[in-house]
């Protein structure tokens, strides 16, 4: 391990701690503003661990989401609280594969089209089950922890998916990913197996955001398809991975830790328009950081890598360009 | 001389096209073979069934005796079949060292860390590009980014390398280079298939060649007495020269 390595590990280390004992010195709303964050930086990494070096924009985040916290809310009186964070995980992962193994031959916008759909597809067979076979249409989650345990949860999901996400950046997965994420001919003229790498890394980010909504489940006490399977996670988690660059480690944690503070102050103080300004974020992020912060500060601040990738189209383009010279 | 690549009845239909006709030829380990014919004549086609890109819609297609016809087109380069393309594909995002390593950390050796740069860096300098490894794909020109292509393709230790068009394109001294590269590449014992134009080249690498025209083989033998059959010159140039 190399010292700046070592530097940069005992940092997180440092920061780590404190945002572990931070509980302890904090009220319930600036813990309910941690669980929040943590939430949203596990989610946009998550996301970003597949979509980032592969560019398959995924929009079926809240349809995972939603899973995790059903589950929870199905399951919290019948199992103990480890088997059912387990059972959301085991469903989240059966979901993944399916939906992986049936979708991931679709490119671009198909694949989109396809994950929004899947969203409100999940949202609709739990609404009709509940009304038609369980007869009810909400659930309770009495759970015998605080926001605190919640809180660490989240911590712990978060440090693992960092973790995982720095380890297949220097592994061989990683440069398969982005040999995908460039050209998928190429990729599999070289050797690598792009069905199971891509269903792999789909299911790994899922099973990861099933466990996200698990774990946020018990903040609600009270929850139906409509609060959990909510289409505008899915975007929030989107926009905050590209707004931080979702081909960094830390990307979007740099997205996502601005943005939820700045959705919290909005939806608090423009309840009625929040939607509006939240579209206007978007259009205005994608244009202009469209690498996102981390590329932006990289291509800025002295270049250490020969890597000025943005997101998606401008690779896409280069190639047009090369072509257009034959 | 051992038999690497057989090819019996090979057929690709696209919808009522039929793209390629029942095609069969071999190829021995060590040769360089050409695959000539006008354009739309099925020559690409017949390399994408090869490597993998395309599913045959019949026929077999046997490397080493193992039949890799309908092998999705990973385990056929794990197998040793490496290829350009006609249209060049480099990965523009990454370097041009990380262009390499992508097919020596997947290729049969499937080598990491420092194994894995270090063959990226013998596979850059064979095709030139020594000393270029931390450039940037998209800033190579053309000819530049042929000889990367065929450095990863090199870099996965193919047992047979395809070529399509890969002297396409270039200006007179280019060229010369790149056929001078392809030579290197022969003596060295590489078995290649070439698909090409440019008759120069086909003369200097290819002792023997195969021609196809609308799908059909037409062709099939040493280079010099398959470019004068008047059926070859015929589909190339028409009838009134035959």
């Amino acid at each position: 391990m190399n010292g700046r390595l070592a530097l940069v590990f005992a940092v997180a280390l440092v920061a780590l701690a404190a945002l572990a004992f931070a509980p302890f010195y904090l009220g319930r709303y600036q813990i309910g503003l941690l669980i929040g964050l943590t939430g949203y930086v596990t989610l946009a990494s998550a996301w970003a661990l597949f979509s980032g070096p592969t560019r398959y924009v995924s929009l079926a985040t809240v349809a995972f989401f939603g899973i995790g916290a059903y589950t929870v809310a199905a399951l919290n009186e019948v199992l103990p609280y480890p088997l059912v964070l387990a059972a959301a995980a085991a469903i989240g992962l059966a979901v993944a594969l399916v939906v992986g193994l049936s979708t991931l031959r679709l490119a671009g916008v198909y694949f989109v089209i396809f994950t929004f759909g899947l969203a409100e597809l999940v949202r609709q067979l739990v609404t009709w089950y509940e009304v038609n076979v369980t007869g009810t249409l909400g659930r309770y989650i009495f759970m015998s922890f605080g926001p605190e345990q919640i809180y660490w949860q989240l911590l712990a999901l978060m440090t693992i998916t960092l973790l995982i996400s720095w380890w297949i950046g220097r592994n061989r997965l990683g440069l398969a990913l982005k040999v995908i994420g460039d050209d998928e001919v190429v990729a599999t003229h070289c050797g690598i197996d792009i069905a199971r790498t891509k269903l792999a890394l789909f299911a790994l980010s899922a099973v990861i955001i099933t466990l996200v909504g698990a774990i946020q489940a018990p903040r609600w006490t009270y929850v139906e398809p409509g609060i959990v399977f909510n289409p505008t996670l899915s975007f929030l988690t989107l926009i905050m991975a590209l707004l931080g660059g979702a081909n960094r480690l830390w990307g979007p944690a740099l997205g996502a830790v601005p943005l939820f503070l700045l959705f919290e102050w909005l939806s608090a103080r423009f309840p009625d328009h929040y939607s509006i300004i939240l579209g206007l974020l978007f259009i205005l992020i994608v244009f202009v950081l469209p690498g996102g912060v981390a590329a932006f500060a990289e291509r800025t601040f002295g270049q250490r890598k020969p890597d000025p990738q943005t997101y998606g189209a401008e690779s896409a383009l280069s190639r047009d360009t090369a072509d257009a010279r034959r | 001389m051992t038999q690497l690549l057989e090819i019996r009845d090979l057929r690709k239909r696209f919808g009522g096209l039929t793209a390629v006709h029942d095609i069969s030829f071999t190829i021995d380990v060590g040769e360089t073979v050409g695959l000539l014919g006008p354009n739309g004549s099925g020559k690409t086609t017949v390399l994408n069934m090869i490597s993998g890109l395309l599913p045959a819609s019949g026929g077999a297609i046997l490397l080493n005796g193992e039949k890799i016809v309908g092998m999705a087109a990973h385990r056929i380069a794990v197998r040793g079949v490496a290829r350009t393309f006609q249209l060049v594909r480099v990965l523009p995002s990454m370097s041009v060292a990380e262009n390499v390593e992508a097919a020596a950390a997947f290729g049969p050796e499937k080598l990491w860390g420092a194994a894995v740069r270090g063959k990226a860096l013998a596979c850059l300098d064979r095709v030139g590009l020594g000393g270029r490894e931390n450039e940037m794909t998209a800033e190579l020109t053309y000819i530049d980014q042929k000889r990367l292509e065929l450095a990863r393709a090199l870099a996965s230790d193919p047992r047979l390398l395809l070529l399509d068009e890969w002297l396409a394109g270039l200006n007179p001294t280019e060229l010369a280079t790149g056929i001078e590269l392809i030579s290197d590449l022969k003596r060295d014992g590489m078995t290649v298939l070439l698909v090409e134009h440019v008759m120069d080249a086909i003369r200097a690498l290819c002792g023997r060649c195969v021609v196809m025209n609308a799908g059909r083989k037409i062709a099939d033998g040493e280079t010099g007495n398959v470019l004068s059959e008047p059926e070859v010159v015929r589909a190339y140039l028409g009838e009134s020269h035959a």
